[in-house]
Order: C-alpha cells, then sequence, then structure tokens
C-alpha cells in the first residue's frame, strides 16, 4: 500500500553509494541509465525536441557540477544524482493512488505506471528532485535501481547491478544492501564517512555520498629529508665532478 | 484496504536484454574500448562495456553508453550526393554508388596521371591510418595525414625524439603502483576510460594526484592539487623543477648512466660542422668518458662515467657530456622559480615544494617488485626497482608553438627521477619503446605520375636529408609539413592545408579529398576563411580548389562544400582494424589489436569508406590494390584486414596469423583470423611475461621478443635522449653547414628553435604581435560527454551539452564588472566572437576558456536552425588565426617551430560586455545550411524504445 | 513553485465552493440567510458549481485524467486521496441538501445541510493539509497554510453568501461573518508572511549537496544546458518587487477592502448592501487568485538548490 511497508529488522535496504572523491563527472550513468531504462521497466523515456531548440527528456540520472570553496583552496565536485531510495520516503505516503510504493522485500521505490494519474504530487514532495515526468505519457517515472537487472537470471551474475554501477569508469557508484552493516557498501560508508543528503528532512536516504578528500593545503612545506637547500649550495655542478656512476 | 500499486505492477525480471548480443570495438571516441552490443529485432537495445576486454574491462563512459543515439541519428547521410548549385548553397542532387566512383575516379585518374601530389588526402579522426596512408603512399602523393597536426604531434614528437614513446596510446602511467601522480593539460584523452579506471585506483590507494591546468574540472576536479597554471607556461614550470632537482642533488644518477644519453659526450666545437653532435667511435658509436680509461663506447657495461667535466679527445675534440650540458641550462638563474612564478601564475614556494614532494616520492618511497630479470649487458637483476612517480599529459601542453620543448623538458624530468618504465612511474604501452627516433624518413620526395611513394609518408625525419623540400627550401607538401618550417612535422599540418592550397603555396592542388574532418567548422582555425578558401574562385570563375570530395556518415558543416560526398556508415555498420601498423590497443601489460565487426546493416545507400578507399584502389590501379591482370585483390575491407601483407607476414592484425592460426605478429594470413577475433570479443591481446613488464628499453627479454613478434627491427638497447641529435643536426644545418640548408627567412628560426636541449620561449604569436590589448590567455577543452565525437546529431549528448559558456574567474570578473550570464565580446587580434559569460573559482586568473566544438552552425547536424547549439553556442575558433601575425617575408603558420601542431592555445583575447541589445545570439552566425535531399524528418518527440514494452 | 493556473483556479474556486456550502448548511437552519427555495438553488447552486468546476480545472493538471478515480484509494496515508474522498462524500449530502432546500423538505435539509458543511470543512482543511505536508517546501510547510486554507474558504464563501443574501435584502449575517474573516485572513496572511520571511532556509546548497565542509557551494555547470522539468515545476521565481506589489493587492484587495465593504454592506443594508457585497466578493475572489498564485510563486524548493537557485527567495 502506499503507506510504507513496516520496518522489519534486518530488512535489506538496496542503494547506491556514490563517491564523490572520484567522480570525474563523464556522464556515463546518466547516458549508460537512459539507453538501458529507455528500454527498461519504465520504457520508454522520451526526449522533446531532440534535435530543435529546447531538447529536454526524462531522465533518472543527472550529473550537476559544483564549485566549494573559494579559488586554488576549493574543490570542483561532480554530483550524480539520481533516487535515493530512501526508508521513509514521501514520494509514497503523498500518492493518491498506490501507484507511488515501496518495496517490502529490498526497499526500492517504484511508481506502477499503469495506475499512476500524473498528479506530479509526489515531485513535489521529493526534496532531491528524483522524480521524472514523462509528460508524454502523463505519468511519474523515477530510478528503479534498475530492478529489472539486478534479479535478471539471464544476465551474468556481476552484472546484476544497476547500469550506473557496472558502466561507472572511474568506480564511484557501488551498490548493495545498505541494511546489513558487514556488506561491503555499508563497510565502505563507514570507512569513509559517507553522509545522506540533507537528513534533517527525516526522510532517511537510503544512498550514501563519499565525501571528496580535503586538499592538502597548497601552502604546506616540503617534506621532511628533502635535501640540502638551494641556499646551502654554491656551485651544483661541482658535486658531480667526483662522483663516479657505474653501470 | 486499498491495494498498493506493488501488488499490480508487472516487473519483468527474466527477459532477455536482447534477441542477440554482438562484440565490437566502440568508435565514439579514440578510446577503442571493447563494447558488447545487444540487439532487439534487429535495433540496438542496448551497448555496454565488454568485461573481457583489456581496454576498458567491461566500463563504458558518457559517449559509449549513447552510441544509440549516434546510431539513429536523423543527421546519417542517406546516400551519394553530388553538388549542383555553387559551393555551399546545398544544392545537392543524390546520385549512384557507380556514378560517385567513376565521378572519383575520373578526378583521381588525371591527378595521378599527371602530378600526384595535386592530391591532398588528409583524414581527420581516422582510426584507419595504416590503410589510408599506405594508400596515399600507392597513389603517389606525399600530401597525406590525419588530425595529428592539429591535435597532438607535439606530445608525439616529443616523446618519440625523446624516450621512444609518449603518453595516450604510446604509454601510460603505472596504475597498479604509482604513489604520486602529476597530469598536465588533460581534459581528456584517447585513453579515455583507463585514465578513469586508473585515478579511481590511484586515490583508492592514497596516492597524491596533481593536476596542472589552468582550468579545474574533468580529471583535475579529482585531482588532490591543482595548480591552475597560465597557458603555455608549462615547460617554465618544468624546467624550474628539473633545476630544484639538479641543484637538490635528487637526481637518479644511475638510472641516467645506465638507460639514457646523460654520459654521452658532445663535441664543442662552436662554428665547426661537427659542433654539438655526439663523439663517436670508429663503429659509430657514442663515446662516455670512463674514469679511468678516458673516452670509451658509451655502451661499454663497464663503464664508469664521468658526467661533470670539459675533456679533450685523443683526436684534439673537445668534448662534454650530456648530462654536464644539461645541468649547466637548468641550473641557469632563468629557469629558478623565483624568475618563473609569476609568469606561471603561482608563487616560487610552492614551485619548491612540488619538487621536494616528488624528489621525496622518488627516492625516499622507491617501489621494489621481487620480479628477477635480464638486462641489455645480460645481467640479471634479482628485483626491479622503481621511482613511483608518474606523469601524463596530453593537448594542454602540446598545443602551443612551445609545446614541442615543453614535452621534451617533462620527459627529461622523468628521467632525471629515473621514472621512464621502472615501477611504480610511466610505462610504454606495446608496441612502444621503439628506436629514438625510428625508421627511415618520411616518403614524399620524387613523387612521379602513376607511382607509388616507397615508404611511409608520415615518418621520421633524422637531419636535413630527410626533409621534404626542394633545393632551394621549397616544401614539397601542401601542408609544409617535414619543411624548414616543420622539419619534424610527424602528423602533418592539416589547419594549413586548405590555406595553402587556395593561396597556391607551394604549388595549386586539384582534389582535396577529406573524411571525418569538419575543416568547414570546428576542425579549423578560423573557420570563415576557411569557408572563403574553399569558395574561392579564380578569374575564369572556376573554384580555385578544383574538386573537393569528402566522406562522412552525418550531414556536418562540411558537406555542403564538397562537390561529391561519399557517405559512410556508423561505427556499428562497418569492419575495422585497429591495427598493430597504426596505433593498436596495446597496453603496459602487452600488445594487442582489435576490430570493429558490423552489428546492424545500413538501412540506407551508404558504405564503409576503407571499402571505397580499397575500390578506388583497384579502380585507379594502384599496385598494391590490383591483381596483376588489374582486377581488384581485395573484394571488399575484411578480404584486406585479412590477407594484406605490408611485409611478409605482417598484417593489418597481429593476432592469429599463420595459417592454422598459433602465430603472434608475424605469420601468413589465415583466413580464420576475423572469426577468431569475433570469438574472443574482437580484441587480440598478448600479455608479457613479469619478467618483460619494466625496463623494456633496455631488457633483454622484452626486446628479443619484441623483435621476435615483429615489433621493432632490432633488439638494441633504446638509449633515452636527453640530447637530441636530429635537432642539433637541423640546427647545424641553420649554421651553414652541410649541403641542405634552410632558407634565409627561415634561418634564424631553425637556428634558435632547433635546440637540442629542451628550452622555454614565450608562445610564436605571443612574441609577435603586442599582447597588452589582450590580457587573457583563451583555451578550449572538450567536455568528457562529447570528446573526440562531435556529437551535436546525438538526442542525448546534446541535452548535456547544447550550448557553450565563456568560464572566466571569479574573482576577475567581478574586478571587471562582468557578472555571470552577460554577454561578452572575445576579441582577438584576429577577429571577435560573442558568447555568454559564466564565473568560476577554478581557472587561472589569467584565463578565459570554453567546451570547444559545442556551437553549431544552424542547419547542421540536422538541428534545426533555432537549436540552442547555433543560437547561443559558439566557437573560439572564430578567433584563433591559423597564421602568425603578419610579417615581413612568407606567412607562416599559428603552430610549433619544429612540429607544426596547431598552436590552439597561444590564442590571448580580451573580454568585453556586449552593447545593450547585442544579446541574446552569438556572433558570427553565418547563414542556414539546407539539408541534403531524402534526410530522414526530425521528430518532435523520441520514444526510444527497444522491446521494453511491459508484458 | 510553478503557480499552475489550473492549480490556482482549482483552490481557489473549490475553496469558495466549500466555503458557501459550509456557511449555507449553517446559517440555513438558523434562519439567517433567506429561506427560499430561489435563495437555496442559487446559492447552493452556485456552491457545487464552483466546486466542480474547481475539480474539473484540477484534472487539468493531471497526466492521466481518466484515471482521476484512482485517487480515491490511498485515504490512509494522503491527504491528496483523502481531500478527494471528502470532495467525493459530500457531494450526496450536498445533493440532498439541494434537493431538500427546493423542495423545502426542512428536516432533510437541517442534517444534509450540516453534513455538507461538516464534508466541506474537511474537504478544505485536506486540501490546505496537501500543502501544509509538504517539507521540502518550507513556506507550505507551516502551521498557518491548512488553517489558512480553511479560513479563505470560509471568507470568500462567507462573501459569495453575503453578497446572494444582498440580492435578498439579508446580507447582514453573511456579511458580518465575512467581514470579521476578512480581518482574520488580512492578519494571518500578514502573520504568515512575516513569518516565512523571517524564518530561515530549510536547507542550502551546502547542506543539499554535503560539501559545507569544503566552502562556500557554487554550481558550475547544471547536468543539462537547456531546462527541465524540475527547474519549470519547482525553481519558479518571481521578482521581489513584483512579489510585494501583488502582496499589498492581496492583502489589500483580497482581504481589508471586502472586510471594510462587507462591514459597510452590514451597517447599510438594502440595495447599497447588495452592491457593497458584490464588490467584497468580486475583489475578494480576484484577492484570492493573487494571494494563491502567491503562495506557489514565492514557494521554493530544495530541489531548486541542486540547480544553484538561492532558495532563501
Amino acid at each position: 500500500m502506499t503507506s510504507l511497508p513496516a520496518a522489519q529488522p534486518g530488512a535489506k535496504k538496496l542503494g547506491l553509494v556514490i563517491d564523490l572523491d572520484t567522480c570525474v563527472g563523464c556522464q556515463a550513468c546518466a547516458t549508460n541509465c537512459k539507453e538501458w531504462n529507455t528500454s527498461g521497466h519504465m520504457a520508454p523515456l522520451p526526449d522533446h525536441n531532440p534535435y530543435s531548440a529546447g531538447q529536454e527528456g526524462v531522465w533518472f540520472n543527472r550529473v550537476h557540477s559544483y564549485e566549494a570553496g573559494d579559488g586554488e583552496e576549493g574543490r570542483t565536485v561532480h554530483f550524480p544524482r539520481s533516487c535515493l531510495h530512501c526508508e521513509t520516503p514521501a514520494c509514497v505516503t503523498v500518492c493518491p493512488t498506490g501507484a507511488s510504493y515501496k518495496r517490502a522485500e529490498d526497499g526500492i521505490v517504484l511508481v506502477n505506471t499503469d495506475i499512476c494519474i500524473g498528479c506530479q504530487l509526489c515531485a513535489w514532495a521529493c526534496p532531491y528532485g528524483a522524480r521524472e515526468f514523462d509528460d508524454d505519457a502523463g505519468v511519474m517515472k523515477k530510478c528503479t535501481l534498475c530492478v529489472d537487472r539486478i534479479y535478471n537470471e539471464t544476465i551474468p551474475e556481476p552484472q546484476r547491478q544497476p547500469a550506473c554501477v557496472t558502466t561507472c569508469p572511474a568506480n564511484a557508484r557501488h551498490f548493495g544492501d545498505l541494511g546489513d552493516p558487514s556488506s561491503a557498501v555499508s563497510q565502505l560508508v563507514a570507512e569513509r564517512g559517507g553522509y545522506e543528503l540533507m537528513p534533517e528532512l527525516g526522510y532517511k536516504p537510503v544512498n550514501r555520498y563519499l565525501p571528496p578528500r580535503r586538499a592538502p593545503k597548497a601552502d604546506a612545506g616540503p617534506p621532511r629529508d628533502a635535501g640540502p637547500l638551494p641556499s646551502q649550495i654554491t656551485n651544483p655542478l661541482l658535486r658531480w665532478v667526483d662522483k663516479v656512476l657505474s653501470r | 484496504m486499498p491495494a498498493d500499486g506493488g501488488s499490480t505492477d508487472r516487473i519483468v525480471y527474466s527477459a532477455p536484454i536482447g534477441d542477440e548480443v554482438k562484440t565490437t570495438t566502440c568508435y565514439m571516441c579514440a578510446c577503442r574500448c571493447g563494447i558488447r552490443v545487444h540487439l532487439k529485432d534487429g535495433r540496438v537495445r542496448y551497448i555496454e562495456g565488454n568485461p573481457d576486454h583489456p581496454v576498458n574491462k567491461g566500463v563504458l563512459c558518457g559517449k559509449g553508453s549513447a552510441g544509440i543515439m549516434t546510431q539513429y541519428s536523423p543527421a546519417r547521410l542517406q546516400a551519394p550526393l553530388k553538388r549542383v548549385g555553387p559551393r555551399g548553397s546545398g544544392e545537392y542532387a543524390e546520385i549512384s554508388w557507380e556514378e560517385a566512383m567513376e565521378t572519383a575516379t575520373g578526378w583521381l585518374k588525371h591527378v595521378r596521371e599527371t602530378d600526384p601530389k595535386k592530391l591532398a588526402f588528409f583524414t581527420g579522426r581516422d582510426q584507419s591510418q595504416s590503410l589510408t596512408g599506405f594508400w596515399a603512399a600507392q597513389f603517389g602523393t606525399p600530401n597525406f595525414a590525419a588530425h595529428g597536426g592539429f591535435c597532438s604531434v607535439n606530445m608525439a614528437a616529443g616523446g618519440l625524439y625523446t624516450i621512444g614513446g609518449s603518453f595516450w596510446e604510446f604509454g601510460e602511467p603505472d596504475w597498479e603502483h604509482a604513489k604520486y601522480l602529476m597530469i598536465f593539460g588533460v581534459a581528456e584523452d584517447h585513453d579515455s576510460n583507463p585514465i578513469k579506471t586508473g585515478l579511481a585506483a590511484l586515490k583508492q590507494r592514497g596516492s597524491k594526484i596533481v593536476s596542472v591546468n589552468p582550468v579545474r574540472t574533468g580529471y583535475s576536479a579529482i585531482a588532490d592539487e591543482w595548480v591552475g597554471i597560465r597557458p603555455g607556461t608549462d615547460g617554465l614550470f618544468v624546467m624550474s623543477l628539473i633545476r630544484e632537482l639538479i641543484l637538490t642533488d635528487r637526481v637518479d644518477g644511475e638510472f641516467l648512466v645506465r638507460y639514457t644519453n646523460a654520459p654521452w659526450l658532445v663535441v664543442r666545437n662552436p662554428g665547426g660542422a661537427d659542433d654539438g653532435l655526439f663523439a663517436r667511435d670508429a663503429d659509430g658509436k657514442p663515446l662516455a668518458w670512463d674514469r679511468a680509461r678516458g673516452a670509451i663506447p658509451a655502451d661499454d657495461v663497464t663503464l664508469s662515467a664521468v658526467l661533470v667535466g670539459d675533456f679533450t679527445l685523443e683526436d684534439g675534440r673537445r668534448v662534454q657530456p650530456v648530462f654536464n650540458l644539461m645541468a649547466e641550462r637548468y641550473l641557469s638563474a632563468d629557469y629558478a622559480p623565483e624568475a618563473v612564478a609569476e609568469r606561471c601564475g603561482m608563487t616560487a614556494e610552492r614551485i619548491r615544494r612540488l619538487a621536494a614532494e616528488i624528489a621525496d616520492i622518488a627516492f625516499n618511497h622507491p617501489l621494489t617488485l621481487d620480479i628477477p630479470w635480464t638486462d641489455v649487458w645480460g645481467r640479471k637483476h634479482d628485483k626491479m626497482v622503481g621511482r613511483p612517480v608518474a606523469f601524463h599529459a596530453m593537448r594542454g601542453i602540446s598545443a602551443h608553438s612551445n609545446g614541442f620543448h615543453t614535452c621534451r623538458a617533462l620527459h627529461i624530468l622523468q628521467m632525471l627521477l629515473g621514472a621512464v618504465d621502472t615501477p611504480g612511474s610511466w610505462r610504454y604501452k606495446s608496441p612502444f619503446p621503439r628506436p629514438i627516433p625510428p625508421g627511415p624518413g618520411p616518403a614524399g620526395k620524387g613523387a612521379k605520375p602513376n607511382t607509388p611513394l616507397t615508404g611511409n609518408i608520415l615518418s621520421f625525419t633524422h637531419g636535413p636529408d630527410d626533409l621534404l623540400v626542394e633545393d632551394d627550401g621549397t616544401p614539397l607538401r601542401i601542408d609544409h609539413s617535414f619543411s624548414w618550417e616543420a622539419p619534424l612535422g610527424l602528423h602533418g599540418m592539416m589547419h594549413t592545408v586548405i590555406g595553402n592550397a587556395e593561396k597556391g603555396d607551394p604549388y595549386k592542388i586539384d582534389t582535396l579529398f577529406m573524411f571525418m574532418a569538419n575543416m568547414a567548422w570546428n576542425s579549423a582555425m578560423n573557420p570563415m576563411e576557411t569557408i572563403r578558401c574553399l569558395t574561392a574562385q579564380d578569374a575564369n570563375g572556376d573554384y580555385v580548389i578544383p574538386h573537393v570530395i569528402y566522406s562522412d556518415a552525418y550531414f556536418s558543416e562540411t558537406v555542403p562544400y564538397a562537390d561529391l560526398i561519399l557517405p559512410d556508415t556508423t561505427y556499428l555498420e562497418r569492419w575495422d582494424a585497429i591495427s598493430i601498423l597504426d596505433r593498436p590497443i596495446g597496453s603496459s601489460h602487452g600488445p594487442g589489436d582489435a576490430i570493429r565487426q558490423p552489428v546492424i546493416k545500413p538501412d540506407r545507400d551508404v558504405r564503409p569508406f576503407q571499402e571505397v578507399l580499397i575500390e578506388l584502389g583497384a579502380r585507379l590501379g594502384l599496385p598494391a590494390f590490383v591483381k596483376e591482370g588489374g582486377s581488384p585483390k581485395f573484394k571488399d575491407y575484411p578480404d584486406y584486414i585479412v590477407n594484406h601483407q605490408r611485409m611478409p607476414g605482417v598484417g593489418p592484425l597481429a593476432g592469429w596469423r599463420g595459417e592454422d592460426g598459433t602465430k603472434k605478429g608475424v605469420g601468413e594470413p589465415n583466413k580464420d583470423q576475423l572469426q577468431r577475433y569475433i570469438d574472443n570479443g574482437c580484441f587480440w591481446r598478448h600479455n608479457l611475461a613479469p619478467e618483460e613488464s619494466y625496463f623494456k628499453h633496455a631488457n633483454a627479454t622484452y626486446l628479443a621478443n619484441a623483435k621476435a613478434m615483429g615489433m621493432m627491427g632490432n633488439s638494441n638497447q633504446i638509449v633515452l635522449q636527453i640530447w637530441s641529435e636530429p635537432l642539433q643536426k637541423f640546427r647545424l644545418a641553420a649554421e651553414g653547414h652541410g649541403a641542405k640548408q634552410p632558407p634565409a627567412h627561415l634561418r634564424e628560426r631553425v637556428r634558435t628553435y632547433c635546440d637540442p636541449l629542451p628550452f622555454w620561449y614565450a608562445p610564436l604569436e605571443q612574441q609577435q604581435h603586442d599582447t597588452d590589448p589582450f590580457p587573457l590567455s583563451a583555451v578550449t577543452q572538450r567536455p568528457m560527454a562529447m570528446y573526440h565525437s562531435w556529437g551535436s546529431m546525438n538526442a542525448w549528448l546534446r541535452q548535456i551539452h547544447g550550448s557553450n559558456k565563456l568560464y572566466m574567474s571569479r574573482e576577475r570578473a567581478i574586478a571587471e564588472g562582468l557578472a555571470q550570464d552577460d554577454w561578452v565580446w572575445v576579441e582577438s587580434r584576429s577577429g571577435r566572437v560573442k558568447a555568454q559569460l559564466s564565473l568560476m573559482e577554478g581557472v587561472n586568473r589569467d584565463t578565459v576558456w570554453t567546451w570547444n566544438a559545442i556551437g553549431k552552425r544552424a542547419g547542421a547536424w540536422m538541428l534545426t536552425p533555432d537549436a540552442a547549439e547555433a543560437q547561443r553556442g559558439f566557437l573560439l575558433n572564430h578567433v584563433i588565426s591559423e597564421w602568425l601575425p603578419a610579417q615581413t617575408g612568407p606567412r607562416m603558420a599559428n603552430a610549433d617551430p619544429i612540429t607544426g601542431q596547431a598552436a590552439w592555445y597561444d590564442l590571448r583575447v580580451k573580454v568585453s560586455k556586449c552593447a545593450p541589445g547585442e544579446e541574446g545570439v552569438t556572433d558570427p552566425f553565418p547563414t542556414m545550411l539546407d539539408p541534403p535531399p531524402d534526410m530522414p524528418a526530425t521528430p518532435d518527440i523520441l520514444r526510444y524504445n527497444e522491446g521494453g514494452q511491459k508484458p | 513553485m510553478n503557480p499552475a493556473p489550473s492549480i490556482v483556479f482549482f483552490t481557489v474556486a473549490s475553496g469558495a465552493g466549500y466555503g458557501l456550502l459550509f456557511w449555507m448548511g449553517l446559517l440555513r437552519p438558523l434562519g439567517l440567510v433567506p429561506g427560499s427555495a430561489g435563495f437555496g438553488v442559487l446559492a447552493i447552486g452556485l456552491a457545487l458549481v464552483l466546486v466542480m468546476l474547481g475539480l474539473l480545472s484540477s484534472t487539468a493538471h493531471l497526466g492521466r485524467p481518466e484515471r482521476a478515480w484512482r485517487a480515491l484509494s490511498q485515504w490512509r496515508s494522503s491527504w491528496l486521496s483523502r481531500e478527494g474522498v471528502a470532495a467525493v462524500l459530500t457531494f450526496p449530502p450536498a445533493g440532498l441538501f439541494f434537493i431538500a432546500v427546493i423542495g423545502h423538505t426542512e428536516w432533510l435539509a437541517l442534517p444534509a445541510g450540516l453534513a455538507s458543511a461538516v464534508g466541506a470543512a474537511a474537504t478544505v482543511w485536506c486540501t490546505g493539509m496537501i500543502y501544509a505536508s509538504l517539507k521540502p517546501i518550507r513556506q507550505w510547510h507551516h502551521p498557518l497554510v491548512a488553517p489558512g486554507y480553511m479560513l479563505f474558504g470560509a471568507f470568500s464563501g462567507a462573501a459569495l453568501l453575503a453578497m446572494l443574501a444582498g440580492f435578498w435584502g439579508q446580507a447582514a449575517v453573511p456579511a458580518a461573518i465575512a467581514a470579521v474573516l476578512g480581518a482574520g485572513g488580512f492578519v494571518l496572511k500578514r502573520a504568515y508572511w512575516s513569518q516565512v520571511d523571517a524564518a530561515p532556509p530549510i536547507a542550502t546548497m551546502e547542506s543539499a549537496t554535503g560539501l559545507g565542509f569544503i566552502g562556500t557551494v557554487r554550481p558550475l555547470d547544471p547536468p543539462h544546458t537547456e531546462t527541465n522539468y524540475l527547474l519549470r515545476e519547482m525553481a519558479f521565481r518571481i521578482g521581489r518587487v513584483h512579489a510585494a506589489r501583488l502582496r499589498r493587492i492581496a492583502s489589500l484587495g483580497g482581504f481589508a477592502v471586502p472586510a471594510v465593504l462587507l462591514a459597510l454592506a452590514m451597517v447599510s443594508g438594502g440595495a447599497l448592501a447588495g452592491v457593497l457585497a458584490v464588490l467584497a466578493a468580486t475583489l475578494a475572489l480576484a484577492g484570492l487568485l493573487a494571494e494563491r498564485w502567491l503562495m506557489f510563486a514565492e514557494a521554493t524548493h530544495t530541489v531548486a538548490l541542486y540547480y544553484g537557485v538561492d532558495a532563501r527567495g
């Protein structure tokens, strides 16, 4: 039902861990998601004005670029944004038809496009902009966490992951069960201080972002044992005159 | 209780992705990843990386994943066309392939029978240069090249003349072991996915990444430290690092003595014909100074080298070791951090600190691998010790008129650190290293009617005798490559071809034949001038360039300027060989090559360009393309790939050679070769044994095996060249020695720039005009989602980059009264272009930049004229001149004086706010292009969905 | 937020319709409005027409209006579903009320009227809660929003009732109620604005991206160079000057002036009262359209932060 499934202890929480430290903004996750899903569970992902002014389409994954901090001390950060598969998603509870639902078995948030009326209230309710309205079909669509890939036995086991994860060249996307503290993704989150987006809103996103490593200060001193200071050297070439280098 | 949608949602958990899956090689950029293409009902359902492929190991970037939209773009040309209106009018008629081939054959036959050099054959973004170059040589014209001259020839030449390798297809960081990586000017790379994967691996190991780049995007974004250098000063920065290392005695002397020409003795005889050449013994072997024995052959295993000193040989010649000369140069105060810092846009302390950091990793944290190996002297070592500092560079340092020396300086830095093909440093990709420089000089002298040229057109000059010039120094090539203007013009100078052809400099041509090169737009410096040249008419009203043949798969801006258009297939519709004779997919782990196979049939009247070229070769009777009786030798391109032999046993593909497919590299043609490739995922890879994996330039096992596989002609040590003797030979000629000397107007230029040791000079363009009115450097980058793929005909990629802005430092813009989204004029010495401004933090304060090739001409690529690409996208090309500022004497290309590399990034501009009312649309805004006939309608809404319907 | 005309009209029209129905259901049994069949037909009829027009208009906002019936299923969690259910449940008593009033079936009119009033109030409360429950939009997720919807519906309904009753020369009671509610609306809206203006944003670009630990976060490049659904829908921005002017129009034209006019109508009586009430009702509805448009236009959604659109707006 649109009401959320009762939280089960130890229940699976499938989600993504996105490493902002290594994402180079190549858009692989965005376009691979697009090509998988335009023929996938929520097919198609239409594009308006594909060859004219005002080109725009339905994408489940969009990569922003930000600059954090000023000048050379700052950092450019590429920031992929998609559904976070919240534990308590308002997009589900506001849905008047039950089209929007959260699966009890793995926590994936989906839309049943057969019964969606396209009221778009879920898009208003999502603070993260994860909802993608297909105004061609008149229904809401969204990231499915590639539900038609991750359980698909016709796909070799290592590739049974969301398309954005298998394609990512920078190893910046990881998929797994964030409900299991011993899973690889949970451990990665623990090691790297993975964080939730806007936790203060209380939707308990499952996806986590790994922060960029802090750049060392540009004016840090030289490492220790860095050799003699230039001022201590009078004629540097002379030092080599008596040096014999054999093979 | 109300039911939720989950109980009725029809999720298909076990549908196969498609009906069929085929492997091939991606061509959405130059990276050559392996892909698996899933087909459903004959259409492409999904393209994914091939997990077994050595290049990408299953990953696939943003372009490769958008291949479907390139495949099904409405901008695909539909059939051969001939021009029926004036050039540029867009009036075409569809013709049959027979008519097209006859027309081309007619024009080309006449050229070949009269003066073959009047064919200029330039192939842009070509991955089949082993065929196209061979075809040009068979035709007999020296006027062939691909896009390397305006891409990164400085990097290639700098590397191949110094360490026998370079970056991208030539070498790569030791991703598994490097502890420190410094990257220069890399926005994207031919090595796209391996770099992404490698950077992630480095970061996960906690290695430090430093990016030296005026702009902090892409790879620079994830660097631990960003050095926002001013464009064109990288060489100064690198030479300052070199100075610091020498000054602080942080130099790997053993590496220098074993593997480089640092101990070689250079003749000091100012004014003499042998000044600056290596002192050699009677056998021609370079000499070094041994502590006990004096001058002995430098390759003597017992050498105890003295690197600093001033010696006299028995014959009285005065000599000094290369190291001595190098150290003297870089210890000069000119390269002191204090002297260079301001010009480079950083502090002297920072240069010192970076030098110290690099030295610390190299010398205090060496990397040892317990792998025994044997060196070229036959000595066995029980381990491999390396300096885990890696470097990588690309077009950013290369596309300057001082780029060649900058690239060489970077390699010298690597040598000083002992960081060339040692564990943890930079590694050669097979088939590199190659001899320095490799092979005989370029073919092109003595072009005669109906006669092939012998050898490779794009090859390596060793000295003045190899130049392609008349006795008076006039260039033999239309682009002036391999002339005194660009003696190391290894990749040609495509950016000068059309201008020179129009001017008749050095001669008029008859036919311009181009493939995948958008010269009437984003591939040209100054596209409006290029268009003028393409449409220029003589007094009789005839076109100055009489015939233009163009092959492309898409309706690009260049199509309307061709007389005959040969529509190519897409990359998913064709055979191709990523050939071992060109730039194959080898890596540091071993040699490899790859093929493309057609995964879908063309639905248009189009043919793969390579197949057309082979048929043209047969129709023209080019010896290698016909049998003795004159009938075609190859029935199609796959037949050529399998059966063509460049030398006995050596063909386009190295894998599964020999009749039974058991031979590698060298072996008889194997009729099942392509099937073997297909069975293996469309690639072949030979993995080097651990003992061959490093020190390849001096690794006896590696060199012997490379020779056996045909990758090089001998198994001699490849001695890395700090001092470049070929350059000194050009300099000596300029000083008046030898039979071939530069013409008077180039004498000083050759003498100055052909310096055997790298030095830094201000970019030529900036030396030759008053830069004060143009305070800003201006550069471009290709965005990762469109690198090497023009992309705007791709409905998905054009959503990501549909228009481009001019990026400027926020601090600087505010100081100049400019604000986010202001419309501005960008003005250089040669023109102005209108753009919209965007402010950012991560850009050098004296630099503006934009994404390149996003702006499109209205109507091209089947985009409607109101498209953002035409209205708000702009090309910086409009303000880049292909010529240096006017001076007395012949005009000179805006290029590196040694290699002819197009100096895109030497540009200086000023930026000023548009007048009110000028906002909103870019300028220049050339007239709209009309599409060819019978192009498909473009939909208002695209619903791509192959087999995705719910049950 | 994008002030979609269909939703602006819907909420104003159905709010007024339910307000009118509410007051009819409450005041008629007490004899405080004309008891004639004619008045009943006009008042209840107008109420139902406004409600229906509003609901019809709201379906224009749906991607699949033919599936609108499905919206009734999720009343357990969804305020939109509850609104639909409440609206549907209000129709039978409202219909009976209408019939009873025509036929002067007073034993039925009383419970049907009261039930209609309850249904109307419940429906408008649900409408208000649709907005008030949306945390990402801080200007909506505010304790005065749902009461506001109630108050404004009641006010506009009462003003309409006063207008209609004015034709019968009996505007005094509804006019008095409307005047008080108008004044209340003025106060509430002013209080609401001063509170939302003073409140800090619920999130910033720094918190939305989690990158604040590095420093100020600024957008460099959006994911796509052209606009998109989210930006059109949730990053709508209105200029400060324009907003201030509209606020004056809404608060003065929509509440204060109608309240004064209605107070005057209450005092004056007679034909003048009718004229004043017509003027007041018209102004109130026009003002509420402006108020509702502003309610959207001034609302900021956290998603705009990802696009670098300032959420403090």
